[in-house]
């Protein structure tokens, strides 16, 4: 195909799609009626649901019977998979781990993401502050891997330093440290990597809320003599609470499903590895789909608090 | 920045209308604010910065000592981004991929994920809240689940292998769109619920159907909130690896930049010099992307809206 | 696909509209197995004698899915155009790191390419299992590996009594890599004993270089070169007879004799007089990167490390300017043998080529590769060495680099022992699992020789 053909079969699927965007719009405009409005929800959300229930709902539903099969998928084997899991004493470790990654990394995000925002906000530097705190987010995860590798990387002391934290220990007379191998801090340097790419996400979330909250609330406030960091704690953060949940929802689903650091830095190894990880180790390497599949539901059903906790900021908002 | 510049912006501000965030943020207390942004900011950037130092060292330099050892030794080279860009394969064809790949994969998914969004915010259907838990939920599955299903069914239709039409991008494009639309319309539910009622209710009110206010209210207000997710929908599908080597048929025609970046270390070697170069490659349209869009945020998520 | 152009239109408006796959299928292009009739293009040229027997299969192409990337992409790239002056077809490669997990993904999804270089026994038997789409190899190509291959090689490409996939490349993993410069300044001689050996690394290690480095780390895979050292030592603790027991798990993973083997490695590898040149100590060995594990040698801070032969690659990635040679900047001596009785096996590695189509030019094609013809040309195509295969018609003046000369004489002598490495043929959860993380835990968590073991069997599937 010429790169001419490329863009070309672009366009037409562009123009294809917004054509048939436009012509539901068109049709479903004039309806008023009972039946009419059902059907224009119909056109509005079909689209997204016929969309997530192939590419999503169908994968997990057999996902869910996969794991009660065995490894090659050839014969059922009930709660084997799961019995395994929950008797393998290395996925307490695991489990452990999982719950301190889900734990730390949504929260330290967002405080980080959030309070640079604030500081930041309408600052004569706020594009360029803005810029680098995102840039981990553009970084291909490739780039991402070897950039901590120089600054993870372990030399003993007496040899030249090519990890940046190990020379800034070396340099205050500390002796050098194995981040990646020490036990169990390795796991929150791993955490760190996560934390550093997320921020990002979470400040141009909160940043945007901040900007939208009124101004005369918080004039109002002010007249009220509420300032500084009570301004910030009882205006601002009541302010853009709904987006928290949001930042805070997604990034912890982010990181329950997130593999690739643990899987390029220590491979699993030294007590780090998370359920993901699992999950992919026996998906795919060591091709056992049943247990692979147990795996993933387990992961499935971890996220069913925060499931259940936006349901109930959902009523609360709707009861106001 | 410096703490003497950070005074200089409050002075500045004195003049300026005192929204909410910048008297939180000269509350949170001037010197010690500036610096824990600078803090934050130079410790996020100090990792970035060492990349791009080590793209431009020797090979043999890189394995030897650290990059901050270029500031009492210098010694630069053009050579890798050389080899990245002018070695064996050329990047274009892979640029040009990308770019056809990304394009469609954020308008396809954002537009419909807007349309939904704007049903669960504010039409009345039977069962819609619990579909809207549905969808969101959804988010937690991990697109590693749904290769095997998925890759049948389009094998199943004659959408993918060596005879899929349009060489595997339209298998792509599909799949990026599902992949985005749980968050994309959990994100966008939450920026459209945040419209003031009485904005939608007094457009019904005047006579306005769904269609016309979607059109003529929600969807200016929602510019800020697009292109919000549309950047991160960017990068995600710009970086992304797994669904092009899945869902692109395996044809090296349509194989987007990291398909070939993940390669450049060669078969078993390390090759951090083109790593570090093919990253920066790779870094620049996400990076333009982001600094062209982010005027469209900057000013508020719903900024000019009638609230309050 | 240009001819495809105009059913391009109603398909992305097939794909938009419903987004419910409609489109209906394409399939059944696969053809008959034998010949696809016709005069063949390579008709009356001698290197094209094997491949008329296809018939013309001008316009067919091959599908090719392998694990090895550019650059050493060419070199076979080069070697296939034999194969299509002969036949007429061509071949589409296409080479990913991802190659393992993605290769069983497309198997699955019926989406598999025509033909697979995989790199262990192992997943031949997983995806033969699994799967059941690897088709049998045709005669043509059970005779080119009756005829250039030890019966050792078809019995790793054979699943259950039935020969799928005929050997490709192969490499000698029984080898240390020493700097011949520095052991000639330092009038060190090359260790033809175990105990000579040792000794020489008490003597190096008395002048206060540690005498061995080593790394496993390896991204997902860390730990394989730690098993590639149990491995080498077992077949010269135990022999080839429990070796092969071990690998089918006829005898305990934990037997008496492999924690005798581990031990002697942890002699070397655990021991921190030995360990580790010019990185740290013991534990770094688990987070050193095993390409880069090498260089200290190359800086005179270490003086032997034990990896295969295709490690050459990883030199010139250090320095360009190394030369590779007896009387070089690097090179390699044999891993001397232990005691008498068990002598010198070679542990080695290689790769396998699998069809699942039995199409005309797909068997003309692994017939191709397991032919006399195809080693030669690729030896020819790879001038700068990384290429070593145990066909016995390869002709050593077209292997390119002195060590890879030294790999081929190994394997083509026909009293060597050779073992294949044992956890290329384990199954997966072991093989790719429970062995490298053991192993690494054996090292970073300084876990003893016995819990490691016993750690790996009570893993067995």
């Amino acid at each position: 195909m010429t790169t001419g053909e490329k863009f070309a079969q672009m366009f037409i699927a562009i123009a294809l799609f917004f054509g048939v965007v436009a012509v539901i719009l068109l049709l479903t405009q004039r309806l008023r009626s009972r039946r009419g409005e059902l059907i224009q929800s119909a056109a509005f959300v079909l689209p997204a649901i016929l969309l997530i229930c192939i590419g999503l709902l169908y994968p997990a539903l057999s996902t869910i019977k996969q794991s009660f099969g065995n490894a090659a998928g050839t014969e059922n084997v009930g709660f084997e998979n799961y019995k395994h899991i929950f008797t393998d004493e290395a996925l307490v470790r695991v489990l452990l781990n999982t719950a301190a990654w889900v734990v730390i990394v949504p929260t330290a995000s967002t405080v980080i993401g959030l309070v640079y925002a604030v500081l930041i906000d309408r600052s004569r530097f706020e594009k360029f502050a803005k810029a680098l705190i995102f840039l981990p987010m553009a970084i291909s995860l490739v780039g991402a891997s070897i950039i901590w590798k120089f600054v993870y990387e372990y030399q003993s002391t007496e040899n030249a330093q090519t990890g940046i934290a190990n020379a800034v220990l070396k340099f205050f007379g500390f002796d050098t440290y194995r981040f990646l191998l020490n036990q169990p801090w390795n796991t929150l340097f791993l955490i760190v990597i996560m934390i550093w790419v997320q921020a990002g996400f979470a400040m141009t979330l909160l940043s945007a809320s901040i900007k939208a909250i009124p101004d005369d609330i918080v004039e109002a406030a002010r007249l009220d003599g509420v300032g500084g960091f009570k301004l910030f704690r009882y205006i601002t953060v009541p302010s853009i609470r709904p987006s928290l949940i949001v930042v805070l929802t997604t990034i912890s689903i982010t990181t329950l499903k997130a593999f690739d650091i643990v899987r390029t830095t220590t491979g699993g190894n030294f007590d780090t590895s998370v359920l993901a990880y699992e999950f992919y180790v026996q998906s795919f390497r060591s091709f056992d789909q049943g247990l692979g599949a147990a795996l993933a539901v387990l992961i499935f059903i971890l996220v069913l608090p925060i499931v259940i906790y936006n349901v109930r900021q959902m009523r609360k908002l709707e009861a106001r | 920045m410096t703490t003497t510049g950070a005074q200089e912006i409050s002075v500045q501000e004195a003049y300026e209308q005192e929204p909410v965030a910048s008297s939180a943020r000269r509350a949170l207390s001037s010197p010690w604010a500036s610096l824990a942004a600078i803090v934050i900011a130079v410790l996020w950037t100090i990792p970035t910065i060492g990349l791009f130092i080590t793209s431009f060292r020797p090979a043999a330099d890189i394995a030897d000592s650290g990059w901050w050892t270029v500031f009492t030794n210098p010694s630069f080279t053009l050579d890798n981004y050389d080899e990245v860009l002018n070695g064996d394969t050329a990047l274009s064809t892979y640029f040009v991929n990308s770019i056809v790949i990304t394009i469609p994969s954020v308008l396809i998914p954002v537009s419909i994920a807007v349309m939904a969004a704007y049903a669960f915010a504010w039409m009345k259907f039977p069962g819609r809240d619990l579909i809207f838990v549905g969808v969101f939920a959804l988010q937690i599955v991990p697109i590693q689940v749904t290769m095997i299903p998925l890759l049948s069914l389009y094998v199943d239709r004659g959408l993918a292998g060596g005879d899929a039409p349009g060489g595997g991008f339209y298998t792509v494009w599909l799949s990026h769109s599902m992949f985005a639309l749980p968050l994309a319309i959990y994100l966008m539910h939450n920026f459209m619920r945040q419209v003031p009622g009485e904005l939608v209710e007094s457009a019904r009110v005047d006579g306005a159907g769904h269609v016309q206010i979607f059109s003529r209210i929600m969807l200016p207000l929602m510019v800020p909130a697009i292109a919000a997710f549309a950047i991160f929908q960017f990068l995600w599908v710009w970086n992304d690896l797994l669904v092009a080597l899945v869902f692109a048929g395996g044809n090296p025609d349509v194989s987007p930049l990291t398909v070939r970046l993940a390669e450049l270390s060669g078969t078993r070697g390390q090759a951090w010099y083109l790593l570090s170069a093919g990253a920066f490659v790779s870094l620049v349209v996400p990076l333009i992307v982001f600094l062209s869009l982010q005027r469209y945020f900057v000013r508020g998520l719903l900024a000019g809206s009638v609230k309050g | 696909m240009r001819s495809r152009n105009t059913r391009r239109g109603a398909a992305a408006a097939a794909v938009l509209l419903s987004a419910g796959l409609v489109l209906a299928g394409c399939g059944g292009d696969d053809d008959e197995g034998g010949s696809a009739g016709g005069t063949s293009p390579g008709e009356g040229k001698a290197e094209c004698k094997d491949l008329t027997q296809f018939g013309d299969l001008s316009g067919k192409e091959v599908s090719l899915y392998t694990s090895i990337v550019a650059p050493e992409d060419k070199p076979y790239k080069d070697s296939f155009k034999l194969f299509e002056d002969c036949t007429g077809a061509s071949v589409a490669y296409e080479g990913s790191k991802e190659f393992e997990a993605q290769l069983v993904v497309r198997v699955k999804s019926g989406n598999p390419p025509d033909v697979a270089f995989i790199p262990q026994p192992g997943l031949l038997q997983t995806l033969v299992k699994d799967t059941g789409k690897v088709v049998e190899a045709p005669q043509s190509v059970s005779d080119n590996v009756d005829e250039f291959y030890g019966e050792d090689w078809k019995k790793y490409g054979t699943v259950d009594g039935t020969f799928y996939a005929p050997p490709l490349t192969a490499n000698v993993k029984s080898f240390v890599w020493y700097s011949p410069k520095m052991f000639q300044e330092n009038g060190w001689d090359i260790p033809t004993t175990w105990d000579d050996m040792l000794a020489l690394s008490d003597k190096i290690a008395a002048t206060g270089i540690k005498p061995w480095c080593a790394g496993i780390e390896s991204g997902e895979a860390t730990g394989w070169p730690a098993t590639d050292w149990l491995e080498d030592v077992l077949l010269r603790t135990a022999g080839a007879d429990v070796y092969d027991q071990w690998v089918a798990h006829e005898i305990p993973f934990n037997d008496p004799a492999v924690v005798e083997g581990l031990d002697t490695v942890g002699n070397i590898l655990k021991n921190d007089k030995y360990v580790n040149g010019g990185i740290g100590d013991v534990k770094s060995i688990a987070t050193e990167p095993f390409q880069e594990a090498g260089y200290p040698i190359a800086d005179g801070e270490c003086a032997m490390h034990r990896q295969a032969s295709f490690y050459a690659a990883n030199w010139k990635e250090k320095d360009p300017n190394l030369e590779i040679g007896e009387d070089k900047d690097v090179f390699a001596f044999y891993l001397p043998p232990i005691g008498e009785e068990f002598g010198n096996p070679v542990l080695g590695g290689g790769e396998f080529v699998a069809a699942f189509s039995d199409a005309p030019e797909v068997q003309a094609f692994q017939t191709y590769i397991s032919g006399g013809e195809w080693v030669n040309e690729k030896g020819k195509a790879t001038p700068n060495g990384g290429f070593v295969s145990a066909n016995k018609n390869l002709d050593i003046a077209n292997v390119a680099s002195p060590i890879d000369k030294l790999s081929t004489e190994i394997l083509q002598d026909p009293d060597a022992t050779f073992r294949f490495d044992g956890s290329d043929l384990m199954p997966g959860a072991v093989g790719a699992g429970s062995f490298w993380k053991e192993m690494t835990a054996w090292i970073a968590e300084d876990q003893s020789t016995q819990d490691t073991l016993d750690n790996i069997e009570s893993s067995w599937p």
